[in-house]
C-alpha cells in the first residue's frame, strides 16, 4: 500500500488538506506528505470516500501546495513503544526531542487505544498520600483516578502538580510511581519550569515526556495525550508500573479540537466547541484505572485552566462529568498568600470513600474530613453575614465557626512547596484546630473518635 | 440491488454504503470484519449507517452486507444477572474473547443457549393462544419465575406443548398452522411492546429514601427525572434506587458514564441483599454498561435495549424500575450522529427530534394490563446531566416536560454534604393526588397532611432565612426561631440520609411517617412549653431530642422511636418547671 505518491491536492484550509479520489484509503491511516522543499508533515485521515478524501495535518499546513505529494502509510498511528521510553523526552508527535536515538520498540502501539471492558476493571482501593493536608484529608487521591486540577491562568497548578508528582506515595509502601508528563500548548517557560523540577528530584530519570509547546503546531495537541496514554498503558498493563499521568493544559486541546471542527465546518455545541468533545475527552480520562490480571496501575492529574475562572466553562464541564472529582484553585485564596490555594468546598474525590479508613488511613479520616469540611463552609458563609451585620451579632457558635474558617485556610490549607505531611500528621493537625471550637457544636465526629483522639482526650 | 454493497465514505461512526438494497433501521454488517451498524438514512442509492464499533482502518470498497433485520434483543431466560453492553453482547463473554480491552468485530450471545431451563407448561393441547400469552414458565432466579410468553403477534391452536428440561432454543410448544415457538424470542428494540391498555398510576414506588417517598413519591408506572450538574449525586441517587426501591426487577443503564463507577456497581451488587425479598440483588438485576468511552452509536442504542428488555419483563406481569444515567449521554449520542449526518440542527446542536425521541422514550414507562392480562409496570427514572447545572438546555427542558416527577439535585446542597441532595423547594411530583388513597390505606390515615405539614415548614423556613440573613437569626421572635430549629430538624433528621450507611441507607415507609410525627410532635410540645414560659435553649437543647435523632442510625429504630419520642416529650415538659 504504501510507496505510492499522490499529488492530488484540491483544497488546503486550516489545519485540513483535502485530497481527490485515490485507492481505498482506510478511516484513520496515517498520512505523509513531502513538499515541495523536502519537507515531510504528518497527517491522519478523517474523512475517506470514493471522491475525496480529508486529511488533518498535525504540523500545520504551512508551505502545503497543490503540489505536494502525499502518500498514504497503509497502518493507523502507531506508537513504539518499550521500556527505553522512560527517562526519554518526546515532542508532540512522538519524535525524540532530546537529541537521543529513536525509540527501539518492542511493540507498536494504536494510540487511540481501546476501552477496557467495564467488566474487566479492578476498582481502586488504594490511598495515595500526597502529603498535601487539602488533598489528602478532604479529596483524598487513590490509585487508578483520573482527578484533574482545575484551576485558571495565573494560579499556581504548576507547582502543586509537581508538589504531587514528588511526593505521592502509597502509605506503607516504597512503590514509586513513573511520571508520564504530557505538555500541550504550554509556554517554553513553563516547560522548562517543570523539567527543571523533574531534574533537579532525579524525577526525570523515572519519567516520560511528551512535550508539545505553544509554538509547536496545534493540530499535533490532538495526539500528544493519545501518545502519552499509549505510552502509560504500555508500561503499566504490560511492565506492571503504576503510572501517574500529568497533562497540561487541556485547555490548550480543547481549542485544538474545535480548530479542526470549525476547519470542517461542523456544526458546533456550546462555545464552538465540538458536539462530540464529551465522547473525545471520555476517550482520554477513560483510559485511567487498575485491570484484572495486571499489576500496574494509571492515575490521571489532567491541569485545565478554566477560561475565565468560569466552572460552568464547556472545557470543565465535561471534564467534571467524566473525571473522578476535581481539585478547585481558588484565585481569591492565592491573592490572600496561601499556598497551596486549593479551595475544598468546590473539590470533591468521588473515590474516596473507597480509600479511606482504618485498614488504609486512620478509622477517624471520614469523620474528621467531614467535619473539618462542615465546619470550614459554615465559617466561609458566616464572614457574608458578618460583613453586613458585623461580628458581634453572632452567637458563641458562630464565633467560634468563623475564627476556624480562618484557621483553616491559615494553618491547615497552607503549607510550604516540600513540605511532606503523612496522613497521620494530617489528621492530628485537624483534630489541633478542631480543638478551637467547643465540643458540641462538633456534631459530626462521633463521641468515640472524640474520646480517642481530641487533645483534650489525649494527653 | 441485493442485500450487498460496498463502503464508498466512512466519517468516524457514520458509513456510507452504495448499490446496496436497504431500509430504514435494517442491521448491517460492515467491512470485512463485519462490524455491526444500523441504517439510519437512505440517500438516492445511498444509505447512511451508524457502526457499533470503532470503525479505524476500515476503507472504501469494503464490503457491506445487509441482514435484513432491525436492531433486536434477544429475550428469554438467562437476562437476569447478566452485564450487557449497549448491544445486548455480555460484557464477560467479551472479556473471554478479547481481554481486558475492547476490540472489535465479535459476536456473543446475549445468554447462555445451551442451558437447560425446567419448563412448566400452563397450557394443553387444543388451547388457542394469542399473542402475549403464557404457554409455561421456568424458574430464572430464586425470586423471578419466567414465564414463556407468545411472541405478539403469533399463536394459534395448540397442537403439541413439552414438559421438562429445554434450552431456550429447543422448540417446547408447536401450532396447528405448524409454527412452533421456543423459550428466546426476538424483539426490535425501537418498536414498543405491545399491551391492552394503560393504567392510571394509583401504587407508589417505594425506594426507602425518605425525601422521595414522602414528600416526592414516584408512582409505580411513573417517570422522574434527576437533572443535577457533576458532583451533586446523581449516580449515588440512581445507584440507591437500583438496590432498594420495591420494584421486583431492575433494569440498570450506565449510559455514557465513567468506567470506575460501573465497577463499583458490578463489585457491589453481587454482595448486596434485597431489603424486600431478602435475596442477593443481582437476582433482580439486569445491567447495561457502555461507558463513555464505548463506541458512540452503542450509546444511542442502549436505552432502546434496556427498555425493551424492562418491556419484556413487564409483560410478565412484574413491577419494573429502569434507571438510565444519564439521558444526556444518550441525547448527545443523537447529537454526535446528527452532526456527522449533516443534519439541519435544532437547540445547542441537538436534532430537531431530540425531544420527540425523549418523549418516545419516557411514554414507554407505565402501568399496563399485558396481553395476557395481568398488571405490570415500568417505571423510569432518567439521570439528566445539563451542563454547567443550568437546565434551561435542551435535554432538561425535553425531560421536563414529560416527566410528572423531578427531583433537583442542588450542587449548594451537595457542597454543604446534605445528602441526597435533593433540593426540597424546586423539586416536585404530580403524582401525590393520586397516591394519597394508598397512604391512607396502607400507613397512615394522616399521611398526606403530614406531608403538606412538613413542605409547608420548610416553606417558611426559606422565607425566614432570608430574612436571617439581613438581620441575624438572634432578632427574630422566639416562635419564629422555634419554626427553624424545627426546619432543621427536618433536614437534618428527615431528608439527610447517609446512602452508604448500612442502616440508614434504606428507611421503611412506615418509619418515615414515625419520624414526621417525631418532628410534629417537638414541635406541639415545645411550643406549649414556651407558651408555659419555657426558655427556646433549653427546650431544643434537650439531650433524648439528639438521641431521638442520632438514633435513626440504629438498627431497631422504629421498634425504640416511639419510647425515644415520649422520653423527648418528658424532658420539653419539664423545661417550664426548670424555668
Amino acid at each position: 500500500m504504501t510507496g505510492k505518491e499522490y499529488r492530488t491536492i484540491t483544497d488546503v484550509k486550516g489545519p485540513l488538506v483535502f485530497l481527490n479520489k485515490t485507492e481505498p484509503v482506510a478511516f484513520g491511516e496515517i498520512v505523509s506528505l513531502r513538499l515541495s522543499n523536502g519537507t515531510i508533515k504528518n497527517g491522519q485521515v478523517l474523512d475517506t470516500s470514493d471522491d475525496m478524501v480529508i486529511v488533518q495535518v498535525f504540523e500545520g499546513t504551512a508551505k502545503i501546495d497543490r503540489e505536494a505529494g502525499v502518500t498514504f502509510m497503509g497502518d493507523v498511528f502507531k506508537l513504539p513503544v518499550s521500556e527505553d521510553l522512560i527517562g526519554r523526552i518526546l515532542d508532540g508527535a512522538g519524535k525524540p526531542r532530546d537529541g537521543g536515538p529513536d525509540i527501539v520498540a518492542e511493540q507498536y502501539d494504536d494510540i487511540i487505544g481501546a476501552a477496557i471492558n467495564p467488566y474487566s476493571r479492578r476498582s481502586p482501593h488504594d490511598f495515595i498520600q500526597t502529603g498535601i493536608s487539602a488533598i489528602d484529608c478532604c479529596t483524598s487521591l487513590v490509585r487508578g483516578q483520573k482527578l484533574p486540577i482545575f484551576s485558571a491562568s495565573g494560579l499556581p497548578h504548576n507547582d502543586i502538580a509537581l508538589q504531587i508528582a514528588r511526593q505521592a506515595k502509597l502509605t506503607g509502601s516504597d512503590e514509586e510511581f513513573i511520571v508520564v508528563f504530557c505538555a500541550m500548548g504550554i509556554t517554553a517557560e513553563e516547560y522548562n519550569f517543570f523539567r527543571a523540577d523533574l531534574e533537579r528530584t532525579g524525577a526525570l530519570e523515572k519519567a516520560v515526556l511528551f512535550v508539545n509547546l505553544a509554538d509547536d503546531p496545534a493540530v499535533e495537541r490532538i495526539i500528544t495525550p493519545r501518545l502519552a496514554l499509549t505510552a502509560a498503558e504500555y508500561l503499566a498493563f504490560e511492565k506492571d508500573y503504576h503510572v501517574l499521568v500529568i497533562y497540561t493544559d487541556m485547555t490548550n486541546y480543547c481549542d485544538a479540537l474545535r480548530q479542526i471542527g470549525a476547519a470542517r465546518e461542523e456544526v458546533p455545541g456550546r462555545r464552538g466547541y465540538p458536539g462530540y468533545m464529551y465522547t473525545d475527552l471520555a476517550m482520554l480520562y477513560e483510559r485511567a484505572g487498575l485491570v484484572k490480571g495486571k499489576k500496574g496501575s494509571i492515575t490521571q492529574f489532567p491541569i485545565l485552566t478554566m477560561p475565565g475562572d468560569d466552572i460552568t466553562h464547556p472545557i470543565p464541564d465535561l471534564s467534571g462529568y467524566i473525571t473522578e472529582g476535581q481539585i478547585v484553585i481558588s484565585r481569591e485564596l492565592h491573592q490572600q498568600g496561601i499556598y497551596p490555594p486549593i479551595n475544598v468546598l468546590p473539590s470533591l474525590s468521588r473515590l474516596m470513600g473507597s480509600c479511606i479508613g482504618e485498614k488504609t488511613t486512620r478509622e477517624d479520616h471520614k469523620s474528621v474530613s467531614d467535619q473539618m469540611y462542615a465546619a470550614y463552609a459554615q465559617g466561609r458563609e458566616l464572614r457574608g453575614l458578618v460583613a453586613i451585620v458585623g461580628e458581634d451579632a453572632l452567637n458563641e457558635r458562630d464565633k467560634q465557626l468563623l475564627e476556624f474558617s480562618g484557621v483553616f485556610e491559615d494553618k491547615f490549607l497552607r503549607q510550604s512547596r516540600d513540605e511532606n505531611r503523612s496522613i497521620e500528621e494530617t489528621l492530628d493537625l485537624c483534630w489541633t484546630l478542631m480543638s478551637r471550637i467547643d465540643t458540641k457544636y462538633l456534631v459530626r465526629l462521633d463521641q468515640k473518635w472524640i474520646d480517642k483522639y481530641h487533645p483534650d482526650n489525649r494527653k | 440491488m441485493k442485500n450487498e454493497g460496498l463502503i464508498y465514505r466512512i466519517s468516524g461512526p457514520v458509513v456510507t454504503a452504495i448499490d446496496m438494497k436497504a431500509a430504514m433501521y435494517d442491521v448491517v454488517r460492515v467491512g470485512t470484519e463485519g462490524l455491526m451498524g444500523e441504517v439510519i438514512e437512505l440517500h438516492g442509492d445511498k444509505a447512511v449507517i451508524q457502526v457499533y464499533e470503532d470503525t479505524s482502518g476500515i476503507r472504501p470498497g469494503e464490503i457491506v452486507v445487509n441482514t435484513g433485520e432491525t436492531l433486536s434483543v434477544s429475550l428469554g431466560p438467562g437476562l437476569l444477572t447478566q452485564i450487557y453492553d449497549g448491544i445486548q453482547r455480555p460484557l464477560p463473554t467479551l472479556e473471554k474473547e478479547m481481554g481486558v480491552f475492547l476490540t472489535r468485530g465479535v459476536d456473543a450471545d446475549a445468554f447462555d443457549l445451551e442451558k437447560n431451563w425446567t419448563f412448566e407448561p400452563q397450557v394443553s393441547v387444543g388451547d388457542t393462544v394469542v399473542g402475549g400469552q403464557v404457554v409455561g414458565h421456568v424458574q430464572e432466579t430464586d425470586t423471578i419465575v419466567h414465564k414463556i410468553m407468545v411472541v405478539p403477534g403469533m399463536g394459534g391452536v395448540v397442537k403439541s406443548i413439552e414438559s421438562g428440561d429445554f434450552n431456550v432454543t429447543q422448540t417446547i410448544c408447536t401450532f396447528e398452522d405448524g409454527t412452533d415457538m421456543q423459550m428466546m424470542q426476538k424483539w426490535p428494540v425501537r418498536t414498543p411492546r405491545p399491551y391492552l391498555q394503560k393504567y392510571p398510576p394509583v401504587i407508589p414506588l417505594i425506594t426507602g429514601m425518605r425525601i422521595l417517598d414522602f414528600l416526592f413519591p414516584l408512582a409505580k408506572g411513573g417517570a422522574a427525572g434527576i437533572p443535577g450538574p457533576f458532583g451533586s449525586g446523581k449516580t449515588v441517587t440512581q445507584q440507591s434506587l437500583a438496590k432498594y426501591s420495591d420494584a421486583q426487577l431492575v433494569v440498570y443503564i450506565g449510559c455514557g458514564e465513567r468506567g470506575n463507577e460501573m465497577t463499583e456497581v458490578l463489585d457491589e451488587f453481587p454482595h448486596l441483599i434485597d431489603p424486600n425479598t431478602g435475596k442477593p440483588l443481582m437476582e433482580r438485576t439486569v445491567m447495561i454498561a457502555n461507558t463513555s468511552n464505548m463506541p458512540v452509536a452503542a450509546r444511542e442504542a442502549s436505552v432502546y435495549t434496556g427498555i425493551t428488555i424492562a418491556e419484556y419483563y413487564r409483560d410478565m406481569g412484574y413491577d419494573v424500575a429502569l434507571m438510565a444515567d444519564s439521558t444526556s449521554r444518550w441525547a448527545e449520542a443523537m447529537r454526535e450522529i446528527s452532526s456527522r449526518l449533516e443534519e439541519m440542527p435544532g437547540e445547542e446542536g441537538y436534532p430537531a427530534y431530540l425531544s420527540t425521541r425523549i418523549a418516545e422514550f419516557y411514554e414507554r414507562a407505565g402501568r399496563v394490563e399485558t396481553l395476557n392480562g395481568e398488571d405490570g409496570s415500568i417505571t423510569v427514572i432518567g439521570a439528566v446531566s445539563p451542563p454547567g447545572g443550568d437546565i434551561s438546555e435542551p435535554v432538561s427542558q425535553g425531560t421536563l416536560r414529560i416527566v410528572k416527577v423531578f427531583w433537583g439535585l442542588d450542587a449548594g446542597l451537595a457542597r454543604q454534604r446534605h445528602f441526597p441532595a435533593i433540593n426540597w423547594l424546586n423539586s416536585y411530583s404530580l403524582y401525590p393526588q393520586s397516591l394519597d388513597q394508598w397512604f391512607r390505606d396502607n400507613i397512615a390515615q394522616d399521611f398526606p397532611e403530614i406531608r403538606v405539614e412538613l413542605s409547608g415548614l420548610l416553606q417558611i423556613e426559606s422565607e425566614l432565612q432570608e430574612i436571617v440573613q439581613l438581620v441575624g437569626s438572634d432578632a427574630l421572635p422566639a416562635d419564629q426561631q422555634l419554626t427553624l430549629e424545627v426546619a432543621r430538624m427536618i433536614r437534618e433528621y428527615f431528608l439527610q440520609q447517609n446512602g452508604f450507611h448500612e442502616v440508614d441507607a434504606y428507611c421503611d415507609i412506615h418509619l418515615q411517617y414515625k419520624m414526621a410525627k417525631a418532628i410534629l410532635a417537638f414541635q406541639e410540645s415545645a411550643k406549649s412549653a414556651m407558651a408555659s414560659g419555657a426558655q427556646l435553649g433549653d427546650v431544643v437543647n434537650v439531650p433524648s431530642r439528639s438521641h431521638l435523632m442520632r438514633g435513626r442510625l440504629n438498627k431497631g429504630y422504629i421498634d425504640t422511636i416511639d419510647d425515644m419520642v415520649k422520653i423527648m416529650l418528658t424532658e420539653i415538659a419539664a423545661t417550664v418547671e426548670g424555668n
